[in-house]
């Protein structure tokens, strides 16, 4: 009886150890994407970032000291429309010449139990930097883990459609963006 | 010229110029705004566009209903057997394009990504998915029905005008509202 009640007690500190010794942080790019949704004429439609780098690490045991930066290459846009991916590149939209890259830098996660966390860092799109809270939940299976949520940006707060196009009744002030990211583990050094 | 022509009832009169202008707008409106550059305007001319396209539609499926059960005034004898054939064939060609234009407009939108959205309240089903090959095939197949639709359209004004200027019948007021002619 002695020896099996230690045996459960050694069984929960190798658990632990295990826990705190698996950190995620092999993005698997292949498997990720970032994606959006937006209105126009309230026609819903989606897009994506086809090319996309992320670095991210995180450790289930110390969620405090996760990073995360998430760079998307403007210029890779799909915007669900082949006459919207030839002008949405352009000063208007975007200007990918001036700000070929628009990136996401983590500043803080936060724990809301089990599974589901919350995401604070800086989104710079097109020069503009703002703050943004996300909401994101995290499941593992073994060494794989997949990151998943969505928020909302204004588009005019980050100066995305000038001129004609800050006109909100055809294209809607709103995008979602929505991102899944798959991180393999590495054992963490000690 | 004594015979007094059976006119249509009032319902399907204004279903027929109901259709009729439209189409009128819708037509040049297609061709107007595919050659726009992107632009917010482009985004509603669109939008407009295939909202009068529906609309078309509805109107469309309510007529046919209409007529199944509505006998329209049956063609004087004055107009002779052959005519009376070409008649009914263009008439029936017209019905099938008036479903067929606006559908296939709805599957084209469909197959590009554009989901229709009526009146920008009320989104309709795709009817595909999303597929760029399709959405271009569908393209040249919604531009060609509304070309033969405006053949169409041309052969049924020039048997107005014929009837009106050279057998001088009275044919035409049949679809035109009541005291409106003589």
């Amino acid at each position: 009886m002695n020896y099996l009640r230690h045996a459960w007690l050694l069984n929960l500190l190798l658990l632990c150890s295990q826990v705190s010794a698996v950190e995620f942080k092999q993005v698997q790019t292949n498997e990720s994407s970032v994606t959006f949704g937006y209105k126009q004429m309230n026609v819903p439609l989606d897009g994506k970032f086809n090319k996309f780098s992320a670095q991210i690490a995180f450790d289930p045991a110390k969620v405090a000291n996760a990073q995360a930066r998430i760079e998307m290459d403007v210029a890779s846009i799909d915007t669900g429309s082949a006459d919207g991916d030839d002008a949405v590149v352009g000063k208007l939209w975007f200007n990918a010449k001036a700000f070929p890259s628009a990136t996401f830098v983590s500043t803080g996660l936060k724990s809301l139990g089990g599974n589901r966390y919350e995401a604070s860092g800086k989104l710079t799109i097109k020069g503009k930097t703002q703050n943004i809270v996300a909401p994101v939940t995290f499941q593992a299976a073994a060494d794989r883990g997949v990151f998943e949520g969505s928020f909302i940006i204004k588009r005019l707060d980050y100066a995305i459609g000038e001129g004609e196009w800050t006109d909100l009744g055809t294209v809607a002030n709103e995008i979602q963006i929505k991102f899944h990211i798959v991180v393999n583990a590495t054992p963490s050094k000690k | 010229m004594s015979t007094t022509t059976e006119r249509y009832n009032n319902t399907a009169i204004a279903l027929h110029w109901l259709i009729a202008l439209l189409i009128f707008a819708a037509f040049p409106l297609g061709l107007y705004m595919s050659d726009l550059k992107l632009s917010p305007t482009k985004l509603q001319l669109f939008s407009y566009h295939k909202w009068i396209g529906i609309s078309v539609l509805i109107l469309v499926v309510v007529r046919v209903i209409w007529r199944a059960t509505h006998r329209p005034p049956a063609l004087p004898n004055s107009i002779s057997k052959l005519q009376q054939i070409a008649s009914h064939v263009v008439h029936g060609f017209l019905y099938v394009l008036l479903f067929a234009v606006p559908v296939s407009g709805w599957l084209m939108s469909s197959a590009k990504g554009f989901q229709t959205v009526l009146f920008g309240v009320l989104p309709l089903p795709d009817l595909v998915g999303k597929d760029k090959e399709l959405g271009h095939l569908l393209e040249g197949v919604h531009q060609s029905l509304n070309y033969i639709l405006l053949l169409l359209v041309v052969l049924h004004v020039a048997a107005l005008i014929k009837h009106r200027f050279i057998d001088k019948d009275d044919i035409l007021t049949r679809m035109l509202p009541e005291g409106k002619h003589k």
